[in-house]
């Protein structure tokens, strides 16, 4: 063994003078780098999955363990406490329900229009194509903010050329209901739909078009073709803007806020957290406290982990879909 | 001959009216829900919104909003500034850092995949209402205090600045990049897009380039700045768009959450409309000027 060992050993010395000192020196420089690679890369993943760490522990203290100094990242009083009161405050298994199926239905609807706009600008010519891809653009550059207060407003007294005031003498108030928002998907409006259709195009104008004019060529119709032989190919790009889809609509705050406002969603209930910890507190006790800011954090940190445990969980599933798509979709400008 | 150009014409007018039937979609949701609500919005930026019980009617009166906005509102000038330069300088490090993370990724070492969806989580988990609530959490905020009372003067960085703050070197830029050194972690967590985007890119460069330049006596550094640079150029300019557009569409942006105020709380439309008009012409003015120039760096291949 060690003969076999001192062998290697004088074969790479041997080769080593026979190449000049190179393979040494490269051999160290490869060494190096991969040692000042690892560190850095150890380090910025570390610190993006510190707070993750950080709210696991703190999510298991008691109240006293937050106080408690010698207590760092391993609870002295185990409790799950934290996830019950959380979990009670934020109406977490209906909200959870409910966030569920929004989201789903809100990213399928999002991701079939996005497909059918996206598939328009890539295979098709017609007039005027490049004023509204122009627009597309400008979805995606307009902040939704700017354009907040009208929306709030032409949802609060809802109209379809009036036809509404005709009939019934007064214009409708879709604030509050589920319907706006979901007219908003089906119109390519919601949350980064501009993105999505962008994403979509970007794809389908990478696949060859031999195969669409084979199927034409065969007596197959524009909707027949992109059906059965686009949207097979276009699968990865499709599951991953659906996954976008679904885990931004998961989070988000301000459609949420602005139009389901009513409805008990996971990221809504996480944005009033505090608040309903201390209305819950104040109800308790009878009297008027403030809660302290560890406490009020320990929870907000045990609600952020609840919420984002499923998407964890999808993450781990379908990482592939999530990277590898995107990195395939060739964006260019 | 005239017959067969008639029939082009013909299926070309059948493509073009199958191309509209696929994007109406948009075009409907653009009109009602886009052009509309701006167009609205533009207008009731140069009016006082009365809210009625079952309507509301704007009443024109010139630009007092804007003046209202920039000269009484005691907040407004200030937050824009400061999210602008704050924009600015973020979308610098986030390109800067995500490059660089990408440059490492693209080598091939054990453990990579894992690395990668690591750096892809926060996309994910840092969304939406989460990022809110990561920027003012106290609690870290109180450990960090305890914990640079204990080390005091053991921070490399606190160290680092103090030495050239001494020193007295261009205080004021130094400044920025310690400000950007001690929240690296929201430069992180902001830049996981970015890194897949440009990894995409580093893939797409064939390696045969870099074996005939290190044939040609080309040292890596040289071959970063001579063939990678310009090969992915292209996405510098995706990537900062992106980056901008992602940073004024956060829900931690002071400048939004002052509008919100505005308009849900003061119930001023008019004015929470001229804020956000003035806001969004602003964001729009700096993305196309920085696109401009970037895109003369722009090297196209092919």
């Amino acid at each position: 063994m060690t003969n076999a060992k001192a062998k290697e050993k004088k074969s790479f010395w041997e080769r080593n003078r026979l190449s000049g000192g190179y393979l040494l020196k490269k051999k160290m420089m490869n060494t190096g780098v991969s040692i000042c690679r690892f560190i850095l890369l150890f380090g910025m993943c570390f610190l993006i999955l510190q707070p993750i760490l950080n709210k696991i522990s703190v999510s298991f203290m008691t109240e006293e363990d937050l106080y408690n100094p010698i207590v760092v990242s391993i609870p002295e009083h185990f409790t799950t406490e934290n996830y019950l009161l959380a979990a009670e405050l934020m109406n977490y298994s209906k909200a959870i329900v409910n966030s569920f199926v929004i989201s789903l239905t809100i990213a399928v609807l999002q991701i079939a229009v996005c497909t059918l706009v996206g598939y328009g600008f890539a295979r098709f010519n017609f007039p005027l194509k490049k004023f509204w891809f122009a627009c597309v653009i400008m979805v995606i550059l307009i902040p939704p903010q700017t354009i907040s207060s009208s929306l709030f407003l032409h949802f609060r007294f809802f109209d379809v050329f009036g036809i509404f005031k005709l009939i019934k003498g007064e214009t409708i108030n879709l604030r509050g209901s589920v319907l706006p928002y979901y007219l908003m998907s089906g119109g390519c409006m919601g949350l980064k739909n501009g993105l999505y259709i962008f994403l979509i195009r970007q794809f389908f104008r990478n696949i060859p078009v031999d195969m669409e004019e084979a199927a034409y060529v065969d007596g197959c119709g524009t909707l027949k073709t992109f059906v059965c032989i686009m949207l097979p190919e276009a699968k990865p790009i499709l599951t991953s803007c659906f996954l976008f889809a679904f885990v931004w609509q998961w989070t988000d705050g301000f459609y949420s806020k602005m139009f389901l406002g009513t409805t008990s969603l996971v990221s809504t209930g996480l944005a009033r957290l505090v608040d309903s910890l201390g209305a819950y507190i104040q109800r308790l006790t009878g009297t008027l406290t403030t809660v302290s800011i560890a406490y009020s954090n320990c929870i907000l940190a045990t609600g952020t982990l609840m919420i984002i445990v499923p998407l964890i969980i999808l993450y781990l599933f379908a990482q592939r879909a999530f990277v590898e798509s995107i990195s395939n979709s060739g964006i260019k400008m | 001959m005239k017959k067969q150009k008639n029939k082009l014409a013909g299926l070309q007018k059948r493509k073009a009216i199958s191309g509209y039937l696929f994007i109406s979609p948009f075009i409907l949701g653009f009109l009602v829900f886009m052009f509309k609500p701006l167009m609205q919005s533009l207008w009731m930026s140069f009016c006082n919104v009365e809210l009625g019980a079952a309507s509301f009617n704007p009443v024109f009166q010139g630009i007092d909003n804007y003046i209202y906005a920039f000269t009484v509102d005691p907040e407004y000038n200030r937050l824009l500034v400061e999210e602008i330069t704050r924009m600015m300088i973020y979308s610098l490090a986030i390109i800067v850092f995500s490059f660089f993370v990408a440059l490492i990724l693209n080598q091939k070492f054990k453990g990579r995949a894992l690395v990668r969806a690591i750096f892809f989580l926060p996309v994910i988990l840092s969304s939406g209402v989460i990022l809110g609530l990561e920027t003012d959490n106290q609690l870290m905020a109180a450990l960090e205090q305890t914990i640079e009372q204990t080390a005091s003067n053991v921070s490399i960085t606190a160290a680092l600045e103090n030495i050239l703050r001494t020193a007295g070197v261009g205080v004021r830029a130094f400044e920025k990049v310690f400000e950007i050194i001690d929240n690296i972690y929201d430069v992180a967590i902001a830049s996981g897009i970015q890194i897949i985007i440009f990894l995409s890119g580093l893939q797409t460069i064939s390696s045969s380039m870099y074996e005939a330049a290190e044939i040609e006596g080309c040292t890596k550094w040289e071959s970063l700045w001579k063939i990678t640079f310009p090969m992915i150029s292209s996405l510098f300019l995706v990537n900062w768009i992106y980056t901008v557009i992602d940073f004024c569409m956060r829900s931690d942006n002071e400048v939004i959450e002052k509008i919100q105020d505005v308009m849900i709380s003061q119930m001023k439309y008019g004015l929470a409309s001229a804020m956000s008009w003035v806001y969004f012409v602003l964001i729009l003015a700096f993305i196309g000027l920085s696109s401009v120039i970037i895109s003369r760096g722009v090297y196209y291949y092919d």
